[in-house]
């Protein structure tokens, strides 16, 4: 339990120090220059208190020298502060190979979050102590944001693409998480808890539980069902390419740009199948644009996913595509 | 000029003073004479009053805030109502107070009379600006009293152009024609500052608050069509689901953060450059002595205005832009923090060895340099990246945004008002009530947003109507605050209305300050000047002015500027 007036939320992720310790040094530098500012000031104006009402000050026009001082020192005093942030940034968007993936989807005004091994959880999230986590997160409407206080990280819920971000938690115990991106009426209690556990806890949380569809089961189903089968072949030999291999490599586009097949890619390719052509294909794929939810991506892009180890089958016109596959 | 058993006070009204006979004021009577007037002087009176009432709507909603926000269950107001609060706060404070606070008052009225001038440039453009500024203000009256508004008063897509069933269309049509009288008033003071200065008003001797309004009125012009058009997009896919934002039209929703960033960050300099000038007006004339640094601080101006252009994206650090846009417009958001901090220098470094006195707009300008600094500084912890991603949409943003544009742009505003009054009005303000009210505002104000810091740094995110128990205690210190702050601005309310028939005259120039307006009567004639003032003095050289009846002041140098006798 906190005080009842807290200063600064529990450091529960590997961020948490990090931004804790780059705060305090703004507050050293910045409270330094307030306090010298305001001393100043209180100081000459009792100092220089007006003694007559008709006296004038002492005719001072500037200082070259001062002002190049402080146009200079602060400088780099905001350098550092910015080289610092920065590294904490760069970090931060830089998600680690070892991740344990959730799934979030939020919509007007609540979160659905998805575990690896497809238990469903709402406004509720459980993960381990100490594992690298990342969360894959799209809208069903407008921007929110998943922010996690403890762990002083945050990140928009956009519509229209995956954002991602990723944390390490430090701590075990029960954090807050908000949607900090207004996003309507209820936007204040879009809102739950995270649920840090010890790993063995973790892992008897999950199989302590009824097991919920598996993800990839799931998106195989939506395979055949949706007729993606019709065309994207296993064998690469149909108007589509095959998913084998696909996931992580890099393909040649139409155009004769590279792209790496990613979450973002594959949500863009089932939504807006014309925006980059892989090639050697024509554009014949038609938009599943509203025929398909966010779970149902989350779930075909699983299976693609857990397709990634298949040997790729040979591609027409593209015969170096596949240089990705590990 | 005065006793001395006074205390060292400088507005000391010569007793046998009367205001000059014919003046703006009394030049002609009756509704139409107002109505219809081309006087800047009047037009700025017009605005006062109207940028008066948004202000109170404003605090009304702010208010209803901060008491809705006394207990963490938020039982005053349902979420509904308590978002279209916050969002008509914003968009009655932002768009129809702080934008047209200083510019469309104190410089309307200032600028071609600091000039030598008889005019703006265009003065019927001036009478449309404010009929403009009417009209759209009506769209968003009738936006808040037919369902209100409830997209935030950042309108972000898609939920201001689709998901929102609130009253956003009138609000954005609004605001988009009150866009056109931010460009006309800002062209006008460009031409007219370029065309209409006096002979001897050279650039290097204007006023800095002329500075600060140029450089002010660049972002005025360049900016706001900018708005206009993005709000007009979001406009049409809201009433025709044109797809330009929302994703399932093909749009994309940061596109939108973009265009609205490129406008509304520059604003935020609309709102502070000016609050900047009325400082390094008040700063000198207080101290009795040549403001320190005056190109530094009037390029600084221009640096602020063109620098606020390429910085919007430090408002999307979290959006999933890319890694390198963030870094660098969280480098060019330090850039934009040296001009503002060689203001706070050189307004620090006037003051030694001045003359310094108590009066009430040196209390505010005072003010002005101690909670624009903890504003400012506090900025530095947003431009950072890494704090940003604990900090954005916190109330940490909150607070520092209050940092700058209330303890800032108001403060800044109010002590204009002050330090013009006798010049608008001809009649001095009640000083001791004046600095009573001065001090409240500070206290009021400290009390009120302080507390929002460490809300912010604890995680309380921004927006919310209700928030869980541990946040309670900073929350009740920020609403005791808030009462006292709504105390501080209902006090200067009564007592200015009140001086403006039974203050003491204050005479051409009862500081006395050294600009071109305080050598024409109080309140001045319909065309400001007798006769065009020629300017041989440098600027806020309070020596070489005998006529302003200053102890060891030489004649050296000087002509008489004025031609009253």
């Amino acid at each position: 339990m906190q005080s009842e007036l807290p200063l600064y939320p529990e450091q529960a992720s590997n961020f948490a120090p990090q931004v804790d310790g780059l705060v305090l040094f703004m507050i050293a530098v910045c409270a330094f220059f307030a306090v010298v500012i305001c001393a100043a000031v209180i100081y000459f104006f009792f100092k220089y208190q007006r003694k007559h009402p008709d006296e004038v000050g002492v005719p001072i026009h500037g200082d070259m020298r001062l002002e190049i001082a402080w146009i200079v020192l602060p400088f780099f005093l905001l350098m550092a502060m910015f080289g610092w942030g920065a590294v904490i940034y760069v970090d931060y968007r830089h998600t680690p190979n070892d991740t344990l993936d959730v799934y979030v989807i939020g919509k007007q005004w609540m979160w659905k979050l998805q575990q690896p091994d497809g238990r469903k959880e709402i406004n509720e999230l459980h993960v381990p102590v100490n594992r690298n986590v990342r969360l894959v997160m799209a809208s069903e409407d407008v921007i929110h944001d998943f922010s996690v206080p403890a762990f002083r990280v945050k990140m928009d819920v956009v519509p229209g693409h995956y954002n991602t971000m990723w944390f390490r938690p430090t701590k075990p115990g029960r954090y807050h998480f908000f949607c900090s991106q207004y996003c309507g009426t209820n936007h204040a209690v879009m809102g739950g808890w995270v649920t840090v556990m010890e790993q063995d806890d973790y892992a008897k949380w999950l199989s302590g539980t009824t097991a919920s569809e598996d993800p990839v089961a799931v998106g195989q189903k939506l395979y055949s069902d949706l007729a993606c089968n019709t065309c994207h072949q296993a064998d690469g030999k149909g108007r589509g390419p095959s998913y084998n291999g696909v996931y992580g490599s890099h393909v040649k586009l139409a155009d004769g740009s590279t792209v790496v097949v990613d979450d973002n890619y594959i949500r863009e390719s089932i939504l807006q199948p014309n925006a980059k052509i892989v090639a050697g294909y024509l554009p014949v794929m038609p938009s599943f644009q509203g025929q398909v939810t966010e779970d149902q991506i989350a779930a075909l892009t699983a299976y693609i996913k857990s397709l990634k180890d298949q040997a790729a089958p040979g591609k027409p016109g593209a015969a170096e595509s596949a240089t990705g596959k590990k | 000029m005065s006793s001395a058993q006074q205390p060292p006070l400088s507005p000391q009204p010569v007793a046998e003073q009367q205001l000059p006979k014919e003046h703006y004021l009394n030049a002609t009577y009756g509704i139409r004479s107002w109505l219809l007037t081309t006087d800047h002087k009047r037009i700025a009176i017009l605005y006062l009053i109207s940028v008066t009432f948004f202000f109170f709507i404003g605090g009304i909603f702010a208010s209803l805030i901060r008491l809705h926000l006394l207990t963490p269950g938020g039982y005053l107001v349902t979420p509904e109502t308590y978002n279209k609060l916050f969002t008509m706060h914003g968009v009655a404070m932002i768009f129809f107070f702080l934008i047209p606070s200083i510019p469309a008052v104190l410089g309307n009225f200032l600028i071609p009379i600091m000039i030598g001038a008889k005019d703006l440039a265009f003065p019927k453009i001036n009478l449309l600006s404010w009929y403009i500024y009417l009209v759209g203000g009506a769209f968003v009256l009738y936006s808040f009293s037919t369902g209100g508004l409830d997209t935030g008063w950042t309108f972000y897509t898609p939920l201001s152009s689709i998901y929102s069933n609130s009253a956003v269309t009138p609000a954005v049509i609004g605001i988009f024609i009150n866009g056109f009288s931010s460009i006309l008033t800002g062209l006008n003071f460009i031409i007219t500052v370029h065309t209409m200065r006096a002979p001897g008003m050279t650039w290097f001797r204007l006023p800095l608050f002329v500075w600060a309004h140029y450089a002010t009125s660049l972002i005025f012009i360049l900016g706001t069509p900018v708005i206009a058009i993005t709000l007009l997009l979001a406009g049409l896919e809201r009433m025709f689901h044109m797809g330009f934002f929302n994703p399932v039209y093909g749009g994309d929703p940061i596109l939108f953060q973009h265009l609205f960033w490129f406008y509304s960050h520059p604003a935020v300099y609309i709102m502070i450059l000016p609050a900047m000038g009325v400082i390094s007006e008040i700063i000198p004339t207080f101290a009795r002595k040549p403001i320190f640094g005056y190109d530094f601080i009037a390029a600084s101006s221009i640096g602020i205005a063109v620098i606020g252009f390429i910085v919007w994206a430090h408002h999307m650090f979290l959006t999933g832009q890319a890694t390198y846009a963030a870094l660098a417009f969280s480098f060019l958001s330090y850039l934009v923090a040296i001009p503002s901090a060689v203001k706070v220098f050189n307004w620090t470094a006037t003051l030694y060895k001045g003359s310094i006195s108590f009066d009430t707009p040196m209390l505010y300008g005072l003010g002005f340099i101690g909670l624009f600094t903890i504003g400012g500084l506090t900025g530095l912890f947003l431009a950072c990246l890494g704090l940003d991603i604990h900090l954005h949409d916190t109330y940490f943003v909150v607070a520092h945004f209050h940092y700058i544009m209330v303890g800032g742009a108001i403060m800044g505003y109010l002590g204009g008002i002050h330090f013009w009054w006798p010049k608008i009005t001809g009649r001095l303000y009640p000083e001791y009530l004046a600095r009573i009210a001065a001090i409240t505002l500070f206290v009021g104000f400290n009390l009120t947003f302080f507390p929002q810091f460490i809300l912010g740094y604890l995680g309380m995110p921004r927006r919310y109507h209700n928030y869980p128990p541990e946040y309670q205690v900073l929350n009740v210190m920020s609403t005791a605050g808030a009462s006292i702050l709504a105390l501080g601005y209902l006090l200067p309310m009564v007592y200015l209305t009140w001086s403006m028939r039974y203050g003491k005259v204050a005479g051409k120039n009862p500081w006395p300050a050294t600009g071109l307006e305080w050598t024409t009567d109080s309140p001045p004639l319909t065309e400001n000047f007798h006769e065009t003032p020629v300017v041989d003095w440098e600027p806020y050289d309070f020596l070489h002015r005998p006529e302003l009846g200053l102890l060891g002041a030489t004649s050296k140098k000087i002509v008489p500027a004025h031609g009253d006798d």
